[in-house]
């Protein structure tokens, strides 16, 4: 058996003709539409009474084209652990559309299912909870291949042994325990179990917080290497900012269970237009003091509201500066703001987006000096690079 | 023993040859090997190293705290305020803990006691230091050092527990309990490593801020080297128990000299570089401090190492201009423990220059190689 660079298997065992291959064109590989997962708060032992919900995802929407890592930022809390379980159909979602390459998996369930599921797979954030410590490494990283009953039993550790050697570990070490390897090898064992039977989609839920930060890189690079030999496309989940950019092509920034933002990696770095991502790109440090010195951190007020009850009209309401800003427009609280998209096809969700570009506070949040001369946002008197003492 | 140039009057604490081991079932673990540094008053000071590279040990060893009877010191002396710690009696520690050193944990969800009220927390660090203070004037200091840290309805706050508050609010409580007596010194143990990335920037800002106001003197511990970027005025660097580069904030940004502090530079993403830049990972993984191994720790993983390094352990001393020389000058506070380090050069491009033979195999290059071979080589 091979893997072949469209990440498709071509010879062995494990066949193509999963359910729905989908329109053979199609760039787009998975498309969420308005999707929604609830989880119900109850009281009482008995009669479990139904007094309200976790709004944890809240009419989410994107698109995640083939071959691209699509980057889900956030605050703990946010949703976007649980967007990314709900795309894996870890959860029953409470309402919208998950379409992974033209098939509609929402209310998939049982054999067809499972079939999907092997087209998409996931990396999960702790290396010490997510590989059980009785399984050898054979086991654990063969594990897939033997629920979707691919190959022979020779024939899958064969395999096993290709994909410790493809994550950079010795495949001497198949019959060795979890324990016996550090956080990052671990992590490399997460990495081949992932890509065993050959994903399409891979959702990598905080795959390097818990990795000491030597170790981190190593991961990052391996992530890459496997997406450019085999094609993969990533949701990467994090909420660590530079991460984020370096890996994704674009972004999607949650608050409380909404997007508010979508855009390029590169824009959303350079003009964030939701007062929420400015005030995250401004909080996350620069290791360089001199550009840390001409940084100004937005610092937001309090902490994010229960998601239970949300905020009425924009949900960032209760803590954006800019509100304050444009002294409490009245329709922050009243009307809630879509996702729209801007001609530069950035997509935000803030009535006020416009007011935000070439800010003051934009600009300091991410370290562009502010233009010597005094005369609008617009002004570009200065160097791009002022020298610093 | 490095002779310091700076007069005695200006070190709030000097800890010179600290050495600290732990038994364990493994063997003696070397954590810290041999450690000398300074801090002045209001002097805010990073230590930045991965887990395992003795950075919490260290504080810990200054604060009385190592555990036992695992932990033992093994040597050295921590100088605060002209005593040494290292001789003072469990009781006389324990009036200067909390009193004139004192510490903010990385997890503020452990270090709270959830049993009893935030006020009871707060009195009980007022009151044990100073028996005098009636329970309304403690009342009263704790309603202000809860202001002092920015939580709102202080007076409601002190009633509850811990459970009530956020992560964020909860290392507020703890900076509050620190600075209930006034400390000359605050050890931060890695204090916002398990927040949110916008509290992160409320509670580094509040940190910055009250050592403005009282005065105290900070070490700031921690793994990220974005965090001490903007906050101190000096960094330490720590790797298997020991400084390997140390040097004021700038300089060391500006010129990193040892393959360590370069590799870690080079191994996380920026957010204002993106993807423009390709990330170098620190190949291998850190020491067994089981082992006492000869030659430099950091050598099995260096791609500068040389022969030398494998068998010789490097001092900390001075660095000028990229050399390695003995001076005691003013422009000597940039020290480095390594025979072969960086230049300018090299630190920018994350490797050393093109013909240096690292006397180390490149694993990674090798399972590449091997993991590309595999590849081609099937059917």
């Amino acid at each position: 058996m091979t893997m072949t660079v469209d990440g498709s298997t071509t010879s062995g065992p494990a066949g193509a003709g999963a359910p729905g291959d989908g329109p053979g064109g199609d760039r787009t590989l998975l498309s969420v539409s308005d999707l929604r997962m609830y989880f119900p708060v109850t009281q009482g032992l008995i009669f479990e009474r139904h007094i309200g919900d976790v709004h944890a995802v809240d009419d989410v929407s994107f698109d995640l084209p083939r071959g691209e890592t699509l980057g889900l930022v956030g605050e703990s809390g946010c949703g976007k652990s649980t967007t990314g379980r709900t795309i894996l159909r870890l959860y029953r979602p409470t309402a919208g559309k998950i379409i992974f390459d033209g098939v509609d998996i929402t209310r998939l369930s049982g054999e067809a299912l499972r079939k999907t599921r092997r087209r998409m797979q996931m990396i999960f954030q702790d290396p010490y909870a997510s590989l059980n410590p009785r399984m050898t490494v054979g086991g654990i990283v063969g594990e897939p291949l033997a629920v979707h009953e691919i190959g022979t039993s020779a024939e899958r550790r064969e395999r096993v042994a290709e994909l410790l050697n493809v994550v950079g570990l010795n495949p001497n070490f198949l019959n060795r325990y979890p324990h016996e390897f550090s956080g990052g090898q671990r992590q490399r064992i997460g990495v081949a179990r992932a890509i065993a039977v050959n994903p399409e989609l891979i959702i990598a839920d905080e795959p390097i917080s818990a990795l000491d930060v030597s170790i981190q890189a190593q991961i990052i690079n391996l992530m890459e290497r496997l997406q450019d030999e085999f094609s993969l496309t990533y949701l990467f989940i994090a909420h660590d900012l530079s991460v984020v950019r370096h890996v994704s092509n674009r972004i999607a920034v949650m608050y409380l269970g909404r997007i508010v933002e979508l855009a390029s990696s590169d824009d959303l770095y350079a003009h964030p237009l939701h007062p929420y991502s400015v005030a995250l790109l401004s909080a996350v440090p620069i290791p360089d003091p001199v550009i840390e010195s001409r940084r100004r951190r937005i610092i937001l007020k309090g902490d994010v509201p229960s998601p239970v009850n949300p905020p009425s009209g924009c949900r960032f309401h209760t803590r954006c500066w800019l509100r304050d800003r444009l002294g409490n427009p009245e329709r922050c609280t009243t009307e809630d703001p879509a996702l729209r998209t801007l001609a530069t096809g950035h997509e935000v969700a803030c009535h006020f987006a416009e007011v935000v570009d070439n800010s003051v506070e934009q600009r300091q949040a991410i370290g562009v000096p502010i233009p010597v001369v005094v005369g609008g946002p617009t002004a570009t008197a200065a160097p791009p690079e002022a020298p610093q003492a | 023993m490095i002779a310091f140039d700076e007069p005695a009057a200006d070190r709030l604490l000097s800890v010179e040859e600290l050495r600290v081991e732990f038994s364990s079932s493994s063997g003696r673990v070397h954590a810290v090997n041999g450690i000398t540094f300074e801090l002045a008053p209001h002097e805010t000071l990073g230590i930045v190293g991965e887990s395992g590279c003795g950075k919490s040990v260290t504080s810990l060893a200054i604060m009385g705290l190592l555990p036992k009877p695992a932990g033992r010191i093994a040597g050295g002396q921590v100088i605060f305020d002209g005593t040494d710690l290292l001789t003072l009696k469990a009781d006389e520690m324990r009036e200067l803990r909390g009193r004139d050193l004192a510490m903010v944990f990385q997890d503020p969800m452990t270090s709270l006691n959830p049993v009893i009220t935030i006020e009871e927390q707060l009195v009980e660090v007022i009151r044990a230091h100073d028996s005098k203070v009636n329970k309304a004037a403690a009342h009263k200091r704790a309603v202000e050092l809860l202001e002092l840290v920015g939580i709102p309805n202080a007076k409601e706050r002190l009633r509850g527990f811990a459970h009530q508050l956020s992560g964020g609010m909860r290392q507020r409580v703890m900076i509050a309990i620190a600075l209930a007596l006034h400390p000359k010194l605050i050890i931060a143990d890695e204090p916002t490593t398990a927040l949110d990335v916008t509290i992160q920037a409320q509670i580094l800002e509040l940190i910055q801020r009250v050592a403005n106001e009282t005065g105290a003197a900070v070490m700031l511990i921690t793994h990220d080297l974005g965090v001490v970027a903007g906050m101190t005025q000096r960094i330490q660097v720590m790797y298997a128990g020991r400084i390997v580069e140390t040097a004021t904030t700038r300089e060391l940004f500006a010129h990193p000299r040892h393959p360590y502090t370069v590799g870690l530079l080079r191994s996380i993403p920026r957010l204002d570089l993106g993807d423009n830049r390709a990330l170098i990972p620190i190949d291998g993984l850190p020491p067994d401090m089981t082992r006492e191994r000869p030659g430099c720790p950091f050598a099995p993983r260096c791609a500068w190492a040389t022969d030398q390094c494998l068998v010789e352990d490097p001092e900390l001393s001075s660095v000028i201009a990229g050399q390695r020389t003995v001076s005691a000058g003013p422009e000597a506070t940039h020290r480095v423990a390594c025979w072969n380090p960086a230049t300018d050069e090299e630190a920018a491009q994350g490797a050393p220059a093109s013909g240096h033979v690292s006397a180390i195999t490149d694993s990674t290059q090798a399972r590449a190689a091997a993991a590309a071979a595999a590849l081609s080589d099937a059917p």
